[in-house]
């Protein structure tokens, strides 16, 4: 049994750990290093400036700009993503049921496939089609305002700064919601189906059922969802750069990410982008350890 | 596992002890679920309502998709001047300007190439790591688990720029093979983190008898373990397939050549350039071509898909 057992763990690690290495460990440590130098990434040169981007960028306006609109992804996304979701979840799942047993509802199964379906559209894809919706000119949503007769109401949605952070988060919220749909329904169908039926004994109504029992038994997949689409508000690269290039109108859409991208390949400022992305990534791990903190409590076994 | 009381609300229940029971009637009358005598009409009132909310969900998520599949069969001032009418004739040479004139088609076979390329890689390997650290204690079994898991907690963007140099110093940028081993490199820690668990539930026993029949650790992997494993690699396959062919910031900053552009930035730069050029319908009938793969696929897997979900995020 033991015969060439060490020689086999080496052989299966060797290549993975050196392809994982050299092309994420080691970056993520250069990142660091890079924070502290005055490097343009032109030329080989760069010298060690201590803290000096650091303190350059408390001072940063473009910065804190940025942060704010990630902050205030952070704030909104969640809660009405989650909202929903969860909403969705417990109607496909225990709204129906026949003879006034709980069960899911008829026609859930189709509820799954279609709601998750945007999250499997190539994201450049769903985005591109999007900026169609939003477009001023031959959009559909200036074209459906006019139908209708709200024709006053037309608006270049992503070209103005008061609307391009809601447009941009309407579409986050339609592409993140089938994710947390089906994650949250797999959380409900975990749940025994004998706590629903002794509920209803009690004569306990399906809208209680959801606060006292749905809710609290899925906690522990809140939480982990919380942590997801927190990390995701953080991030939103992609969504940014397409759907509003450059950071948007006045700025007004610009993330941490895609101000970042932007200092480092078009700025020359390597060293002060990965200051920014060491601020990043402690934002991440503060926000992933404070909901941990926040929401610890027993963990409901069954 | 269902206790007989539990299926028949009829019996006298514990849950009779109720305060609001305090006369406490006769317990000769069957206790009904809801006193309402019109509870059978709320319920499919309600019932109702819920499907009046779930559908008009599932037009919203589907509508940009069925929008942008007309538009790609529309002409092109059809497009502009009624966004919303059906396609008068179909306009099927979209599709053959988009493949060859506007570069979908090259797009298609790059993406094809990495996304294979990239797929396999980190398959084997995270399998490999997966298996090794399941599976056998050794002193680095934990250490190396938590480097792995360091690479899902934190954000790419910090570790962008440097691989933007570890990449050029390799003479790999703007290469396929550079893609490749980089995109492979990022999926291990979410195929790692994925298949520990699995490989965990699979039963000691087989492993130790194919041990003693003879086989050796490796043949022992590939040929019992793995084939074994196959429904949860199959899910993790699926999440990595879609990720890759999602990927947009990696192949941004690593693959700057236009001649060997993957789909997402082909159709990120078609967007920018057809608004000049003016050719939407190639535009749409190219992001169509570029839903097709990830539409099959997930017609074909999405049960696996859903349940690796739950797997992967409830434990």
């Amino acid at each position: 049994m033991k015969h060439g057992r060490t020689r086999f763990i080496t052989l299966f690690l060797a290549a993975p750990l050196v392809l994982y290495g050299v092309f994420v460990l080691y970056p993520y440590v250069q990142g660091v290093i890079i924070s502290f130098t005055d490097w343009s990434g032109y030329s080989r040169d760069r010298e060690f400036i201590g803290f000096a981007n650091y303190i350059e960028l408390a001072g940063d306006d473009r910065f804190w700009a940025a942060l704010s609109h990630n902050a205030m992804f952070l704030l909104v996304l969640p809660p009405v993503t989650l909202g929903i979701a969860l909403v969705f979840a417990a109607l496909t799942s225990v709204a129906g049921g026949k003879g006034g047993r709980v069960g899911p509802i008829a026609g859930s199964g189709w509820y799954r496939a279609i709601y998750f379906f945007p999250n499997i559209l190539p994201i450049v894809m769903s985005l591109v089609l999007w900026q169609f919706v939003f477009n001023p000119r031959i959009g559909l949503l200036n074209g459906f305002l006019e139908a209708v007769g709200l024709g006053a109401w037309a608006h270049a949605w992503l070209g103005d700064p008061n609307t391009a952070p809601w447009a941009v988060l309407s579409v986050l919220v339609w592409g993140q919601i089938g994710f947390y749909y089906v994650l949250f329904s797999a959380s409900i169908q975990g749940i025994p189906r004998e706590y629903f039926e002794a509920a209803q004994l009690d004569g306990v109504g399906r809208f209680r059922m959801f606060f006292t029992i749905t809710l609290p038994m899925m906690l522990q997949t809140v939480q982990v969802a919380w942590i997801y689409i927190g990390m995701f508000a953080l991030d939103m690269f992609v969504t940014v750069a397409i759907l509003t290039p450059d950071g948007g109108p006045s700025g007004s859409t610009d993330v941490i990410a895609t101000y970042m991208q932007r200092l480092a390949f078009s700025g020359g400022r390597f060293g002060y982008s990965a200051t920014i992305g060491v601020v990043l990534t402690v934002l991440t791990l503060l926000f992933a350890f404070i909901t941990f903190r926040v929401t610890r409590r027993e963990r409901v076994e069954y | 596992m269902t206790a007989p009381i539990m299926t028949r609300p009829e019996a006298p229940s514990q849950g009779a002890s109720s305060p609001a029971s305090a006369p406490a009637p006769v317990a000769a009358l069957p206790r009904k679920r809801r006193t309402n005598p019109y509870s059978w009409l709320t319920e499919s009132l309600g019932k109702g309502v819920a499907h009046v909310f779930l559908i008009a969900w599932a037009v919203i998520a589907l509508f940009p998709i069925l929008w942008g599949v007309f538009s790609s069969l529309k002409a092109n001032d059809e497009i502009f001047a009624s966004p919303w009418a059906m396609p008068e004739v179909l306009q099927w040479d979209n599709y053959v300007r988009a493949w060859n004139e506007a570069d979908i088609g090259r797009y298609f076979w790059n993406t094809i190439v990495v996304v294979g390329g990239s797929l396999i890689v980190t398959m084997v390997l995270g399998a490999m790591v997966a298996y090794v650290l399941a599976r056998f204690q050794f002193r680095l079994n934990r250490p190396i688990f938590y480097l792995f898991m360091v690479g899902m907690m934190f954000p790419i963007f910090l570790a962008i720029v440097p691989l933007f140099f570890v990449v050029n110093d390799l003479g790999l940028l703007g290469t396929h093979l550079g893609l490749i081993l980089v995109l492979s490199a990022y999926g291990l820690p979410f195929t790692v983190f994925f298949l520990v668990g699995f490989f965990a539930t699979l039963p000691e026993s087989v492993a130790e008898a194919a041990l003693l029949d003879g086989c050796g650790h490796a043949e022992t992997f590939f040929r019992i373990m793995l084939p074994m494993a196959k429904p949860g690699l199959v899910s993790v396959g699926i999440f990595n397939f879609l990720n890759l062919w999602n990927n947009y910031l990696i192949p941004l900053v690593l693959n700057p050549d236009p001649e060997k552009y993957v789909l997402s930035q082909g159709l990120a730069s078609l967007a920018i350039t057809q608004g000049y050029a003016a050719d939407y319908g190639a535009l749409f009938a190219g992001l169509v071509i570029a839903m097709l793969p990830v539409l099959a696929a997930y017609l074909a897997f999405h049960r696996q898909l859903q349940g690796g979900i739950s797997l992967g995020a409830l434990k």
